[in-house]
């Protein structure tokens, strides 16, 4: 028998099989408790989001400590991508371009800061977080984000985005 | 100076600024004779000693178990870039030299890097590929049981959306060379398993239109891709030109999305999440949105535009003297294959159309090359590609007009070369 001849036939025996219709179906089950946080993301309308909470107050002494000597005393200076805006230095400031505030918690607890990330505990990233709208006058100095609070803001550009994948998909805008 | 035997006709040229014919320099030969072609004149009655170099005298050097390049080769290297050295050093860039290279192929040591974090020490023992979410079987994977797929084996690009930054910002054109003004593009020949085949096997539910893709870095860097992309053409990259995946491009394995912008392409690959929308992640929020002319933005932009370079001559380089040159250079599309390049050495107003080095591979990076005769006078070289869906580059003005002034990013413009009558190449806005 031709090798020709044999490939339709293993196909109908491997996809009759199960799911695995071209590979040897080796993964192993992986578990909930195996999956580290930082394996999924907290999604625009708060899925995800954990337990905890902080302030702007709170957050601006951590911003002091933690993350100024990269984005700036007061958040615009930089020299890294100031988070509030207007600036001189980045167009687009993470405080009032990006369109979902839980992009902020998420990232600052999953990448900052650059030479510890993970470090910060959820209330700290809540925090910072808040300190950061608060600075771009998105929400007030005493408004706690947290799983609640943080998904019901509403980004002063939200509105201004074009999904281009949605419109055109992958022909380069 | 050098001094070329081959002395075109006027039938030669095809286009302004000294572009000849693709096949002139074959006609030259067919009718001159190989020994008198492009400069290889042999002299007659010469009869001094002949010079015998030192090395044919002695036993040469012992094999052995990784090669490197020539020690006079040590200075091609990939141009560091780091903006923010005092405070951020690890979010650091290199720059491919394609000014020093003359193929396809990025020679693995030399594909450029781009890193938010820095590079991860990966222990391959401990690394694990997860693919969970909406999926009928979460699954796990480690790399002696992936080695064991099916795998395939593809040439592709990578470009990084931020490619050719300085020429989309910068007032004034700055004088470097490629390595630093486009070396954040390279193409290697990828080789893993058809992303397909892993999430077929944990089974993605229909609801789950977008994968989250997560690094095993610092910044753990996620994006969402959309699933049809994944199951289409994605790749899980095991090995790089034959390799294993080098660490500076996510060793034990990396995601390879063809034609999508780089940053899509995740190092260190270990989180497969299927979601039902995307997460609007760090990098698909700020990092890699584009800024309009009209105040708005674009989100999701992921393919990378037609775009070519001349690599020879390009800025920085000093030309050897006036006569036969062939000029060369790399196109590439994330829409597919390029279909033709053209190049005008009269500052675009006449344009002649480059031979393509075959294969013309889609969504990789294609060689032209064109011969050219320079005068010695002050010619603008530009090249101009467009891919098989008919797209084409546009001008740096047309490209600029579409944006805010700010954004540096998918900058496909062409690129303009000056030469001066003292023959240095220099980087110009044309």
């Amino acid at each position: 028998m031709s090798m020709r001849k044999l490939i339709p036939a293993a196909a109908v025996l491997f996809c009759a099989n199960g799911a695995w219709a071209e590979g040897p179906g080796l993964g192993q089950a992986l578990s909930a408790e195996e999956i580290p946080w930082y394996a999924s993301y907290a999604m625009p309308d708060g899925r995800g989001l954990p337990e905890g909470g902080g302030t702007a107050a709170v957050g601006a002494g951590i911003y002091d400590g933690k993350c100024a000597a990269c984005h700036g005393a007061t958040g615009v200076e930089g020299p890294v991508t100031p988070p509030v805006g207007p600036n001189d230095i980045w167009a687009k400031p993470a405080g009032r371009y990006w369109p979902y505030a839980t992009t902020l918690f998420d990232y600052i607890r999953r990448a900052m800061p650059i030479d510890a990330p993970k470090s910060l505990t959820n209330d700290e990233a809540y925090a910072l977080a808040a300190f950061i709208l608060y600075r771009n006058g998105v929400i007030g100095e005493a408004e706690a984000m947290n799983a609640q609070t943080l998904p019901a803001v509403v980004m002063p550009n939200r509105d201004n985005f074009t999904d281009v994948w949605a419109k055109q998909g992958a022909t380069p805008w | 100076m050098t001094h070329s035997s081959f002395n075109p006709t006027a039938l030669d040229y095809v286009a302004g600024g000294g572009l000849m014919n693709r096949r002139s320099l074959l006609r030259a030969a067919a009718i001159g004779g190989g020994a008198t072609f492009a400069g290889l004149t042999i002299p007659k009655g010469a009869r001094a000693d002949p010079l015998i170099p030192d090395w044919v005298k002695v036993a040469g050097a012992r094999a052995r178990g990784y090669g490197m390049p020539a020690e006079q080769e040590a200075d091609v290297q990939r141009a560091i870039i780091e903006p923010y050295k005092e405070v951020a050093p690890s979010f650091s860039i290199s720059g491919t030299p394609h000014q020093k290279l003359r193929g396809t192929i990025t020679p693995s040591g030399l594909h450029y890097e781009l890193h938010h974090g820095g590079r991860p020490d990966v222990d391959p023992d401990q690394h694990r590929l997860m693919i969970h979410g909406l999926v009928d079987r979460p699954l796990k994977f480690d790399l002696d049981s992936l080695g064991r797929y099916p795998m395939v084996t593809e040439t592709h690009f990578l470009e990084c959306a931020g490619n050719s930054l300085f020429n989309a910002i910068m007032p004034e054109p700055m004088q470097a060379g490629c390595d630093v003004l486009h070396g954040l593009l390279s193409n290697s020949e990828w080789t893993g398993i058809p992303m397909s085949v892993l999430l077929d096997e944990a089974g993605v539910k229909p609801e789950g239109r977008w994968v989250v893709a997560v690094g095993n870095d610092g910044p753990s860097l996620a994006r969402s891709i959309p699933i049809e992309k994944l199951m289409d053409d994605a790749i899980l990259a095991l090995y790089q030109n034959g390799e294993r995946v080098r660490p500076e491009q996510g060793y034990p394995m990396r995601l390879l999305v063809p034609g999508f912008e780089g940053n899509m392409n995740v190092k260190w690959l270990t989180s497969l999440w299927a979601t039902d929308a995307p997460a609007h992640t760090k990098d698909e929020s700020g990092e890699y949105t584009e800024l309009l002319a009209d105040g708005t933005s674009v989100e999701f932009t992921f393919g990378m535009g037609v775009k070519s370079i001349i690599t020879h001559p390009s800025s920085t380089m000093t030309m050897t003297g006036n006569g036969f040159y062939e000029i060369s250079g790399l196109a590439w599309s994330g829409a597919g294959p390029i279909r033709k390049v053209e190049i005008s050495a009269d500052g675009g107003a006449s344009w002649a159309e480059a031979e393509l080095v075959q294969p013309v591979l889609s969504r990789a990076t294609t060689r032209f090359r064109l011969p050219w005769h320079w005068e010695g006078a002050p010619t603008l070289l530009m090249s101009r590609a467009e891919d098989l869906t008919g797209a084409v580059q546009p001008t740096r003005s047309d490209w600029k007009a579409r944006y805010d002034p700010s954004n540096f990013l998918h900058n496909n413009a062409i690129q303009a070369w000056q030469i001066t009558a003292e023959g240095m190449v220099q980087n110009v806005y044309a």
